[in-house]
């Protein structure tokens, strides 16, 4: 037993040590264009993140616009919190009430997909992993030991993570977490899980910047017309250009 | 129509020298027929430097310089301003875009032979342009207020404590805090949007004024002033307007697609124009994993960090740019253009290119032996490059410059 803990307690910290960026990350294939994903993303950002984080700079009037929603539609189902129509998503537990209970007060979430990318969230939401040595029992493979807890875990279930012993260069073995099991079975089945979370990660990676459909749209046509203004201008040099020898 | 025209320029002319001017600058000034495209490099800058003071006036009407709220009206003006997204990636971008141009203009400079004489304050005012673009660069990253723009800033101001006895009290000075604070960004916000703006509008016209007295360099290193034809043109010359201004246009065309792709489609630039860790507010308490500046100081920075001692290093990373200065008097070869300079000094711009990109990525990286070892060794390539400059510059330069564009 307790080598056991001794070989959790290495791994956790290699894990620590890795968290800089060496982890492989798992694509979140993001699709800004898919509206749908958008919508069930939203559904679980309200029902699941907003409670304890904030997106303070996401109005709901913006995403009910973007997301093709209506405004009743919002109001009624995703509005949980005080907040009005034209509000940002804020919250209203307190950030030093968080310090306490979870030693770290939640982070505002607008732009999360923009300061750790999106394959780095869908790696996390999917990296939750029994640990008894945490406080909330549960740790993860993308930020080692997390304050948060894992809420998605009845969607989820409960997961185990499974070690392989890898050796490293001098020659050493250790052990090191080779991927993560559901135990438990939660609401959904794993390949429900991902889509869920690929869904949500779609939903964070859109508020981080709600303007970049519009922008990738609007940087085609600017494009095709500096295109056109090339082309005229060359010949415009060309025409000036040709009695110099 | 062209009798009130007319009228108008002698009311103006008689009153303000306009057709004089425009003549001396533009329309009879007398550039050599034979630039290539690394000259569009000059009036980019220029195209750059006006980005900048637009796009800045209007970020500057929503932005707000308080430590408090800077981060969140950068991500109002991204995202409840009209057009403000745009607007500020066009700054974003533009910042780095100006470097590039800056950094190939400087480039063209060397290989061509543009600071040597009689062309010496061309240069030097060019780099104290350069200077002052790396001052307001500097301050300017400070403003969005994020983690990258905190730290940076208190990594960089640090540096001034480790000049001996006054070090520490001009740190303080130029912080007005004991670390980066409110009192920081407001003074860094006041330099960047009117001291060093109004210097480098100032600069630049110095320095367009003091090339047009002494006449534009070419790709050849000839000086087209030696031959004239009787109404005193230079015979390889054509006036600038209307022959650069539309091939300038061409220049612009391109460039503009490319300042376009970026700011559309990867306004970021994979975390090199706009840094991730800049994306969390500033935070006094919490300091990043790696802290690196955006990476047009980073060779700078690769200096700094190669030399074992902290003064030490200061002196080394403003030596390094104080060299540059000296250019004109350390070359000491006869020809201008690297087209007609001996393999040794060709040698010595490669090697310098291949360092100046090797401690710029270095600057990029967390510390490493490896990283340490490389930094070291390009730190002293390019200093080498320069120091030895006067005894390399003139070896094996035989070849014969003609006297006229277009002659062998």
């Amino acid at each position: 037993m307790k080598n056991l803990i001794i070989t959790l307690l290495m791994a956790t910290s290699f894990q620590a040590f890795a968290a800089g960026g060496s982890i492989k990350l798992e694509h979140a294939n993001v699709d800004l264009t898919d509206k749908a994903s958008l919508q069930r993303g939203a559904k679980y950002f309200v029902n699941y993140c907003l409670s304890c984080h904030s997106a303070k700079h996401l109005r709901y009037s913006r995403m009910a616009k973007d997301l093709a929603m209506d405004t009743e539609l919002v109001e009624n189902n995703l509005i949980f919190t005080e907040s009005k129509f034209l509000d940002g998503m804020t919250i209203s537990m307190k950030a030093e009430d968080s310090q306490k209970w979870f030693g770290v007060a939640p982070p505002d979430l607008s732009l999360i997909a923009r300061s750790r990318g999106s394959d780095w969230l869908y790696t996390y939401l999917k990296g939750f992993y029994l640990d008894s040595s945490r406080p909330f029992g549960m740790n993860n493979i993308a930020f080692p030991d997390v304050g948060m807890p894992h809420v998605l875990a009845d969607l989820q279930g409960l997961t185990e993570a499974v070690y392989v012993e890898e050796e490293k260069s001098d020659g050493t073995v250790k052990e090191v977490i080779d991927h993560i099991k559901v135990v438990k079975p939660g609401k959904l089945n794993e390949e429900e899980y991902d889509q869920a979370m690929h869904d949500l990660v779609n939903f964070i990676t859109y508020l981080s910047e709600p303007v970049q459909l519009e922008r990738q749209q609007l940087g085609k046509k600017v494009i095709l017309f500096l295109l056109l203004m090339l082309i005229i201008f060359y010949f415009l040099k060309k025409e000036y250009w040709k009695d110099i020898h | 129509m062209g009798g009130l025209m007319k009228n108008t320029m002698e009311w103006i002319d008689t009153r303000f020298p306009l057709t004089k001017v425009w003549n001396e600058h533009l329309a009879q000034y007398y550039a050599p027929k034979n630039f290539n495209w690394m000259y569009f490099f000059g009036s980019l800058a220029i195209l750059m430097l006006v980005n900048q003071i637009l796009t800045g006036v209007f970020l500057t009407i929503n932005y707000k310089p308080d430590a408090k709220l800077a981060f969140d009206s950068v991500e109002y003006i991204m995202r409840d301003v009209e057009w403000g997204w745009l607007i500020r990636y066009m700054h974003s971008t533009g910042a780095s875009a100006f470097f590039v141009v800056v950094y190939m203009h400087m480039f063209r400079g060397l290989v061509y032979g543009s600071y040597k004489k009689p062309r010496e304050l061309v240069w030097i005012f060019g780099m104290i342009i350069y200077l002052a673009l790396m001052a307001e660069a500097f301050m300017g990253y400070l403003l969005p207020w994020g983690q990258m723009s905190y730290w940076g800033a208190q990594v960089i101001v640090s540096l001034f404590g480790a000049i001996p006895y006054v070090g520490e009290d001009l740190a303080l000075w130029l912080r007005g805090d004991y670390v980066i604070a409110d009192a920081t960004l407001n003074r860094f916000f006041a330099f960047h949007v009117i001291a060093i703006p109004l210097i480098l509008v100032i600069l630049v016209f110095v320095h367009i004024v003091a090339l047009h007295q002494v006449g534009s360099n070419n790709p050849e290193g000839i000086e087209i002033k030696k031959f004239k034809d009787e109404k005193g043109r230079p015979l390889d010359g054509i006036p600038f307007h209307p022959y650069y201004t539309v091939k300038d246009m061409v220049g612009v065309a391109v460039f503009l697609i490319i300042f376009a792709l970026i700011i559309f489609f990867m306004p970021e630039m994979g975390g090199y124009f706009l840094e991730h860790a800049n994306f969390i507010p500033a935070d006094p308490m919490k300091t990043p994993e790696h802290i690196a500046p955006v990476w047009y100081f980073t060779p700078f920075y690769a200096i700094l960090r190669a030399v074992p001692d902290k003064f030490g290093g200061v002196l080394a990373m403003g030596g390094a740019i104080v060299i540059m200065f000296l250019l004109p008097w350390l070359d000491r070869g006869v020809n201008k253009s690297i087209r007609y300079r001996g393999p040794v000094f060709k040698a010595a711009i490669i090697a310098f290119v291949i360092s100046f990109i090797g401690l710029g990525y270095y600057g990029m990286q967390p510390v490493t032996p490896v990283g340490t070892f490389f930094s070291r060794f390009f730190s002293i390539v390019y200093f080498g490059f320069f120091l030895l400059m006067p005894f390399y510059s003139n070896i094996g330069q035989d070849k014969h410059v003609p006297d006229r564009v277009g002659q062998k």
